[in-house]
Formats: C-alpha cells, structure tokens, sequence
C-alpha cells in the first residue's frame, strides 16, 4: 500500500510578518515529497488549529521571528491539547535563541529549528517524527 | 546570503565569478571595456552634484555634510524608548529612526487580543499621542529628523508626529519626519499590511498630498527595496522593484491633478548593503542615475533637487549570522564601508546581535561606533565618490543600470507593481530567488564564513535583549486610564470626521491630526480604516 504523503500546515502565527523562513522551508518541504500548506500572515492559534484540522495534517509547522516563540508554542499546545490532536507532530522555526529551547521542549514542542537549521536537518526530523506516529498507531 | 557564487578549479583558483544580479564579473578589467560599455563621463557620470548624479547628489560629497546616522531604535514603554533616544544622541547619532511594536504596525492597541505577547517587544508601544509626548520629551525636533518605520497605519503616525510637535511649540513646517509608509513592500517582504492594495496605496497618496501643502520639511514616503532584499530579490530587482513601488505611488498622487516635480522631491528610499562590496556600490551608483533619468523621461521633472535620489543605505541584516555572532560586528563594518564608497546620505546598521533579537545598548553603540570611525579615521570623508573612472566599477555600473532597466521592464509587462503584487507575482519570484539561495548555502556553493566555511561547531554565547512582559502590563494601565480620562465626545466627533473623509475620498490627514490632538488612540483610528477598506487577503503563492 502506498504511504499517504505527510501532510505539513505551515503557520505564521501572530503579527510578524517576516515570511522569507517560512516560504523557504515550505519549498523545500515540497521538494522533500511532502504536501504542504501554508496559512498565509497573521493567523490566530485558533485559526491554525482549525486548519489543521481541516486540512487533517501530520505536522503543525510554526514560523515565529518576533521573539514571542514562548507564549504563542504555549498556547498553541493548550489548544492542540484541548482539541485532542496530540497525535501531530509540532515544530518550530525562525528566531530561537538556544536558552528558550527546553522550555519550548517541556511545552509539547517537538522539534525546534532555530535559524541556521538544514533542510536536511528538518525534513529528516519530520520524516523521522511522523513515521513513529504512524506505526504507533498501527 | 548575498555574496556571488564562485567556480574553483582543484588548486582553489577561481575560474568565474557570478553577482547574485546575474553579472559575470572578469579577472581584469581595462580602458577596453569602458569602451565597449559606451562610457562617457558627460552621460554616465556628470560632475558630483550634477544630473545624473552617479557620483553623488551634492557636490562635495561628504566633505560638506557627514552623513546623517540613525540607528533603528525603540522597544518596551515610550519611556524607555525616550531613554535610547537620548543615549544614541548623547554618543553622537544625528537622526532618529523609530522602531514601533507589531501592535502599534498593525493598528491594535495594546489591550488588543491580537497584542497579546507582542505588546513594547520588537519596537516601542504607541497607543496615542500620550506615548508620542513621553518618547520625544527632550527631543528638539526641529533639529533632530526622525524615521518613523510603520506602513500600513503611517498616516496616523505622520499626523501623531505633526501632533506631538505642535503640542511642544514647533511649527509644523520645521519638523522632519520620514514615515516608512511602503505598503506595496510590505505586501511583497515585511508583511505589516492591513488594508487591500488600492485604499492601502490611497492612504500613501493623501500623506504624500498632505506633506506637499503643509509639512515642507517630511519626507512623506520612504521607498523600500530593503525589505524585499531581505526576503531574497537580488541586488538588481531590489532598485527595479523599488523604482516600480515609487512610480505607483507618483502615479496615485498625478492622477489627482498634480505635477510629479512638486512633490516627488520628498521621496526618500530605504535600500540595502549586504552582500558583494563592488556590487553594492555599483547598485547605488546605478540607481541614483536611473532614478533622476526616469523621472525626466517619464514625468518631465526639471527641478535638480527634485531628481536626487536621497535615502537611507543600511541595515543588512540579512547577512548577519546567528553562527559566530561577534562575526557580525565584521560584516558590518564592510557593510558601512560599502555604504559609505556609495554616497549614502543617512546609514544605520543592524547589530552583532541581531540575527537573534533586538540589539543591547552596547551592541547598538557599536553600530554607531562603526560609522563614526569610518567618517573620522579612516578617511571616507575625505573625497567624493572616490571609486570613480575605475574601470572595473564603471563597467559594473553600467551593467547593473541593464540589468536594474530588465528586471522593471518584467514588472512593467505584468502591467506595474499594483497589479504585479495583487496577483502575487512578484512575492513569487521573491521567494524562489530566496529557496534557490538557501539551497546554495546548504550545498556549499555560496560561501558564508561560519555557517557552511570555518565552522566552530558550538554556538558562542552573546549578552541579548530580554523582553519584560511588565512593561506590556504599565503600558495597558496607561491605556485604561487615558480612556476613562479624556474627553469622550471630542474623540468620536474626530473619529467621526475620520471616517468622512475616509469615505468621501478626501484627504484624511487634517482630521487625523485632529483625531490624534483628542487622544484618539491608533487602534480607533486603524478600525475606522478597516471598517471602510476591509483588509488584504494574500494571494497564498509561495
């Protein structure tokens, strides 16, 4: 049986609209097999979440450049949470400094690519992630 | 990243050169190819301070007037905004330049919910002309010009400006303010849009009819190839890009009945200066001389100031690394040094510390530091245009002036900016230029010292910025307190007479002024917009 491509939301989530990050890796998510989706500029959690939904997606994908990383990926997990979709693998990208990233970790956030990151390092991350999420539910 | 692509033989010869504009440069260059561009110093030269202006728009370069420096600068409450502003000017900064949150850029105000997290963060909270009166307490503003970096909302910002200036005792015509007020940039790289295209380019039109009549001193529109560099154009396509921005916006205000040469004088442009030194400065050098030539041919402007190409050269941000940070404080150096060999008039850099937040006090000195001892020690005052009859950079600039003219002939066929940016064609293009980059560095084919070339493997650790959520906290009381403090009715009259104009398609900017003198606060008057335009919906290309 065919695999079903994994399917990636890609969200800029806030009022930054500093978009470059977040174009670059969705090419580039494409050329690595994937579908991809992406919200657009200033999307409410809310909204993210009920893409992702929509759109039944493997991968939640943020952009975040503000500086604002913590308390947006803390809401964003409240919410994913509440809506019982625990099963999506979450990442983050864009400005990260390196001191925030276990407080991201302990929030739910699966992987975190602060600028500078591969594509290699984050296709094969979120080919890796999903590919654990399916056969657990196998 | 934006340096060229180089081709090496084994023994680390280079074989070809590429500019990221697509140029080829060669290995030596000689009176042959001057001759074989055309080259004539009467045409494409001119004396400093003469039409076209490729050597510099004054005549004595920065003999007769240093450049003006002006660091982007704000963050948290307006108190502590007026705090920097102080200390940049105490340590001899010569402009302002400010840098507002994404609440006040995108007309919330701070109790908004869509502020949440963002309140005073990548720049100052400004609710109403309260904050305007803290920030630039102790300013003299009709000495100090001031950048006012906000786009969608930069009408209200100007008429604030206007506001906080009366309020002091100045007169509205020896203030100088230059509002950003790009929104066709923003809808192709920085993202900080409100309104659909054609009101979004209306409100741009009545600032700029407005500083025309009233403010002799504002420069009502500062054009930004900057940011759409930054989100991965090439050198070229940043002035092809920027030029078509200009003639939109010259287009809107001609279509009311006015002449280009009495108002075009005020535009001023934001462009950037990372990347290749000599393709850097060949870019501004080309630019300054097609700009003035344009505005000849297409709007018949005669006045010489009016054909100056005048503006910031800066930033870079782009080239700075979160990789071996302290690297940055290099780069932006060269950075400077090409600003400068270019005839930049006001400069401003990013700092070492940038490619993670904004920068420290120190990091910020040091930006400032950098320019000062390119003026006062090392000698960039001391000729104009010093690269000048060079063989290679002669050349160069005529290549890129093509180039620049190719790039604007695409724009032009897709029928200009307005509809190249509401069909999304151009940020397409933007973002395969920027996936094409990016995979180059990943693959090593551009070079990046530190990020895919002498590597260190560990992150060096940097003093950064840290963000108070305290400060988002002082600056909502403040807000709650204006609102049950003013006067009420006088504020939904201006906001009334807002909302006429706005609709009536006459100039906002009167009632504006008014609107912002009764503390009218930015996300009423942002809403009245919103209410009457609705808001931009992406094209969603990428």
């Amino acid at each position: 049986m065919a695999e079903r491509k994994i399917r990636v939301l890609l969200a800029k989530p806030g009022l930054d609209g500093h978009d470059r990050g977040a174009k670059v890796v969705a090419h580039a998510l494409r050329d690595a097999g994937m579908e991809v989706i992406y919200t657009g500029l200033h999307q409410t959690i809310q909204s993210i979440v009920n893409q992702a939904i929509q759109e039944d997606v493997d991968v939640i994908g943020l952009s975040i450049m503000s500086g604002a990383h913590i308390p947006i990926s803390r809401k964003l997990m409240q919410l994913v949470k509440a809506e019982g979709l625990d099963d999506k693998l979450v990442v983050v990208g864009g400005v990260v400094p390196s001191q925030d990233v276990a407080a991201m970790k302990e929030l739910g956030v699966g992987g975190i690519f602060p600028g500078g990151s591969t594509f290699d390092e984050i296709t094969e991350f979120i080919k890796r992630s999903v590919e654990e999420k399916r056969s657990s539910w196998e | 990243m934006g340096v060229a692509t180089y081709i090496k033989t084994e023994k680390d010869a280079i074989t070809k050169v590429v500019l990221q504009s697509g140029i080829e440069i060669k290995p030596v260059y000689t009176p042959a190819d001057l001759e074989q561009t055309g080259f004539s110093y009467e045409q494409d030269l001119g004396d400093p301070g003469e039409f076209p202006f490729t050597r510099s728009i004054h005549p004595l370069g920065y003999r007769s007037r240093n450049w003006t420096t002006r660091q982007y600068t704000g963050f948290g409450t307006p108190e502590q905004t007026n705090e920097r502003f102080k200390l940049m000017i105490s340590h001899g900064q010569t402009g302002l330049n400010v840098a507002f949150d994404l609440p006040t850029q995108m007309g919330y105000d701070s109790d908004d919910p869509m502020a949440e997290g963002e309140v005073g963060r990548v720049g100052m909270a400004v609710d109403s002309l309260q904050d305007f009166e803290i920030a630039f307490k102790d300013i003299p503003l009709d000495r100090i010009g001031t950048g006012l970096t906000i786009n969608a909302v930069a009408c209200v910002m100007l008429a604030m400006y206007q506001a906080v200036a009366e309020k002091f005792g100045f007169r509205k015509t020896e203030i100088s303010a230059t509002p950003q007020n790009d929104i066709l940039k923003e809808m192709v790289g920085r993202g900080a849009w409100i309104y659909p295209v054609e009101p979004a380019v209306r409100l741009i039109g009545d600032t700029i009819e407005y500083a025309m009549k009233e403010l002799p001193r504002c420069n009502p529109v500062s054009v930004c190839g900057y940011h759409i560099r930054e989100s991965g154009c090439t050198p070229a396509q940043e002035i092809s890009y920027a030029f078509e921005i200009a003639f939109a916006y010259i287009e809107n205000v001609v279509a009311r009945g006015y002449r280009a040469e009495e108002f075009v004088g005020g535009f001023s442009f934001n462009l950037n200066v990372y990347g290749n030194l000599w393709e850097t400065v060949a870019k501004f050098r080309a630019a300054r001389k097609l700009w003035a030539k344009l505005l000849r041919e297409r709007y018949d402007v005669k006045d010489k100031k009016a054909l100056f190409l005048r503006g910031i050269f800066g930033g870079g941000g782009s080239g700075l690394t979160k990789q071996q940070p302290e690297n940055n404080i290099m780069r932006g150096a060269y950075y400077a040094l090409a600003a400068a060999l270019s005839g930049a008039q006001t400069t401003a850099l990013c700092s070492m510390d940038e490619a993670y937040t904004i920068p420290t006090e120190r990091a910020a000195l040091l930006s400032l530091r950098t320019f000062q001892i390119l003026m006062d020690e090392i000698g960039l005052r001391d000729t104009v245009d010093p690269l000048a009859g060079s063989y290679f950079i002669e050349t160069l600039t005529k290549q890129m002036e093509e180039k620049i003219l190719e790039e604007m002939d695409k724009v032009e066929k897709m029928g200009g900016m307005v509809k190249a940016v509401s069909s999304g064609s151009v940020q397409a293009e933007v973002a395969r230029q920027a996936y094409e980059w990016e995979k180059k560095l990943q693959q090593g084919v551009v070079t990046k010292v530190g990020v895919n070339k002498y590597t260190e493997g560990v992150d060096m650790e940097v003093e950064l910025h840290r963000h108070n959520e305290e400060w988002a906290q002082r600056q909502i009381e403040r807000l709650h307190e204006l609102r049950k403090n003013r006067d009420a009715k006088a504020v939904k009259e201006a906001l009334r007479a807002v909302e006429k104009a706005t609709r009536e398609k006459t100039n906002v900017m009167p009632p504006l002024v008014e609107a912002c003198k009764s503390y009218a606060t930015i996300g009423e008057m942002a809403n009245v917009f919103r209410e009457v335009f609705g808001e931009y919906v992406e094209p969603g290309l990428f």
